[in-house]
């Protein structure tokens, strides 16, 4: 078959390798190092990390093929690969952003400024933070179902922490309900990846796309791991536990938690429906999934539109725009007499993945500069808080816009191309969805700038808005719109390796 | 026949593990009943090595490494879960349920 298929090792594979390590080897020097030198190390290999994001993005685009590294020189199926395809390169990116920009405005909670003594929360804080960012880069990167599923447990045991920082009893609650989702999609996938590698006797994605065939197994464990993946997507039936776990959470917690940890698993599917089994359209399967998707963006929304506090109103916002990015998968299988549509609706899925953590870290940061500074996130009473924070407030509608789908900005594009591809498939319902979203997401962040935008009571006159903070919840949405535009090829970058073309999709 | 004999026992307990985790409200119970699940599980890892075995060897090591590897972070995430539990129960002993 063509090149994109091939295990054997590229030049600069050891990248992809590194972006896992780094922030690993610093959690664990983090430990012994206390909460101010956890501080210190974070900021030292932030940037270093960015690099070996932006470096690896730059090497797949140079070469136009994934980065592979084998472990140890071992060639699976006895060894582990890794290898970075477009939409890893696209996640390691997003992931070093979010995290700097978070570890920025986590400085003013969980710093340890000169002179005040080391308190225990900033030290978890800084070493979990390590934890998600290298959990994160391990599942997008790796090659392997079994270290997949390692990466899985990582991420939810390092921002499992990270939300229940404060120890309060509804937040240990909310932690212990959302550990508990998690510990049972992780046991499915788990069961899942038993039945597989007795199947094939291999666990390696790219050997497992070449050897998958219709059996009753492979379906039984793709269901598996299909249904426990769900679980930690959050997506609909089963996203329970996320606003719960997000009420009590620190703003810098919660931006992680949606824009990273979500997106971790939502990978996963990804991969093992395109990677692990391109050769298995399951139409029907597809349909279920986008249809869990349009009821998590309509009743997500309107759950949104609901509350009462801005902080689950964010919560809830992601339980909907998760299920845009499970509208992809219908259109993929639909798609794959038309390589173009295919394309489209996958470069679509992975804009949306990107734009909305983007967005939503932007916002869950904003919110809580508000909630902070007003001391409260009553909607009702936000009144008077457009004057008092104005930058919060812009970063919300920005980040909102890009939400909603308003051009020009990254959620645009992505609803746009999932829209298009909806048409050209004839599956013109999911395009009905992707509208009625839209204006769903309009109103309700709407009905927050429409408070916040007057006079309200006048109590608000001393809030003083912390400026640096609100300049880096700032950027973070105004990335998420500068997405919007970016040229569409420049997104050719997200479709390097896909496997689903190499092995068996495309005619 | 012993892996099949194997591969069934985990079947059931990984029905009622899951049985257990999502009908029983107690979270003692459901994290005892995820323990039966990753019971169930590591028992179908141990069937899958039997029968991929080769080579005049007894069973395939390669599951038997995974299954090692699952022990250990199912124990973690178990530890994590309890240590929660005890958090939890403290917090609600301090300060008793204002409902």
């Amino acid at each position: 078959m063509n090149s994109a298929v091939s295990l054997a090792p590229t030049p600069w594979g050891l990248l992809p390798v590194l972006a896992v390590m780094l922030p690993v080897a610093g959690m664990v020097a983090a430990l012994p190092l206390g909460a101010r030198g956890a501080e210190r190390l974070t900021f030292a290999l932030l940037p270093v990390g960015l690099l070996i994001a932006i470096g690896t993005a730059a090497a797949t685009y140079a070469s136009g093929a994934p980065l592979v590294h084998l472990l140890g020189h071992w060639a699976p199926p006895l060894g582990l690969a890794f290898r970075a395809d477009g939409l890893a390169t696209a996640m390691l990116l997003t992931a070093a952003i979010v995290i700097g920009a978070t570890a920025l405005y986590a400085r003013a909670e969980f710093g340890t400024p000169p002179g005040t003594p080391e308190r225990r929360e900033a030290l978890s804080f800084w070493s979990l933070l390590l934890a998600v960012w290298g959990a994160i880069n391990l599942a997008v990167v790796a090659d392997d179902l079994f270290t997949l599923y390692v990466a899985l447990e990582l991420l939810t045991f390092a921002a499992m922490p990270l939300a229940c920082l404060d120890g309060k009893r509804e937040t240990l609650e909310a932690a212990l309900r959302y550990l508990m989702f998690a510990l049972l999609g992780s046991v499915l996938y788990l069961l899942g990846v038993a039945l597989l590698y007795g199947a094939y006797g291999t666990l390696d994605i790219v050997l497992l796309a070449q050897r998958a065939r219709a059996a009753p197994a492979t379906v039984v464990a793709a269901a598996l791991m299909t249904a426990g993946l769900l679980a930690k997507t959050a997506l609909l039936p089963l996203h329970l536990w996320l606003p719960p776990a997000h009420a009590g959470a620190p703003a810098a917690a919660s931006a992680v938690l949606s824009a990273l940890v979500v997106k971790g698993s939502f990978v996963l599917v990804v991969r093992l429906w395109f990677g692990v089994m391109p050769g298995l359209p399951a139409p029907a399967a597809a349909q279920v999934l986008a249809a869990l998707g349009a009821a998590a963006i309509i009743l997500g929304s309107a759950a949104a539109l609901a509350q009462a506090r801005l902080k689950l109103l964010v919560a809830y916002s992601t339980v909907a725009q998760i299920g845009y990015l499970f509208l992809m998968f219908p259109l993929m299988t639909a798609a794959i007499a038309s390589a173009e549509d295919a394309a489209r609706a996958w470069t679509g899925g992975v804009l949306q993945a990107v734009s909305h953590a983007f967005a939503k870290a932007a916002m869950f940061l904003a919110v809580g500069l508000m909630a902070k500074g007003l001391g409260h996130d009553r909607i009702a009473d936000l009144g008077g808080a457009g004057r008092a924070m104005p930058l919060c407030l812009l970063t919300f509608g920005l980040a909102g816009l890009s939400l909603m789908g308003v051009p020009p900005s990254g959620g645009f594009a992505a609803k746009w191309l999932l829209l298009t591809s909806a048409i050209e498939a004839g599956q013109w319902w999911w395009a009905l969805v992707i509208l009625g979203g839209g204006l769903l997401t309009g109103t309700y962040v709407y009905r927050v700038l429409a408070v916040a935008l007057t006079q309200g009571n006048g109590d608000t006159a001393a809030v003083a808005e912390p400026k640096g903070q609100a300049w880096v919840a700032l950027a973070l949405a105004l990335l998420s719109v500068v997405l919007g535009f970016l040229p569409l090829g420049a997104f050719g970058l997200v479709q390097i390796g896909r496997l689903d073309l190499a092995i068996g999709g495309a005619p | 026949m012993s892996a099949t004999l194997y591969g069934l026992l985990g079947a059931a307990l990984v029905g009622i593990g899951l049985f257990g985790l999502l009908v029983r409200p107690s979270h003692l119970l459901r994290i005892l009943s995820f323990n039966l699940l990753g019971g169930g599980v590591f028992l179908v890892f141990g069937a899958v090595a039997r029968r991929g075995a080769g080579a005049g060897l007894p069973g395939d090591p390669v599951p038997q490494a995974l299954v090692l590897t699952g022990i250990v972070v199912a124990f973690a995430a178990t530890a994590l879960a309890v240590m929660l539990l005890l958090r939890l129960s403290a917090e609600s002993a301090k300060r008793p349920d204002p409902s």
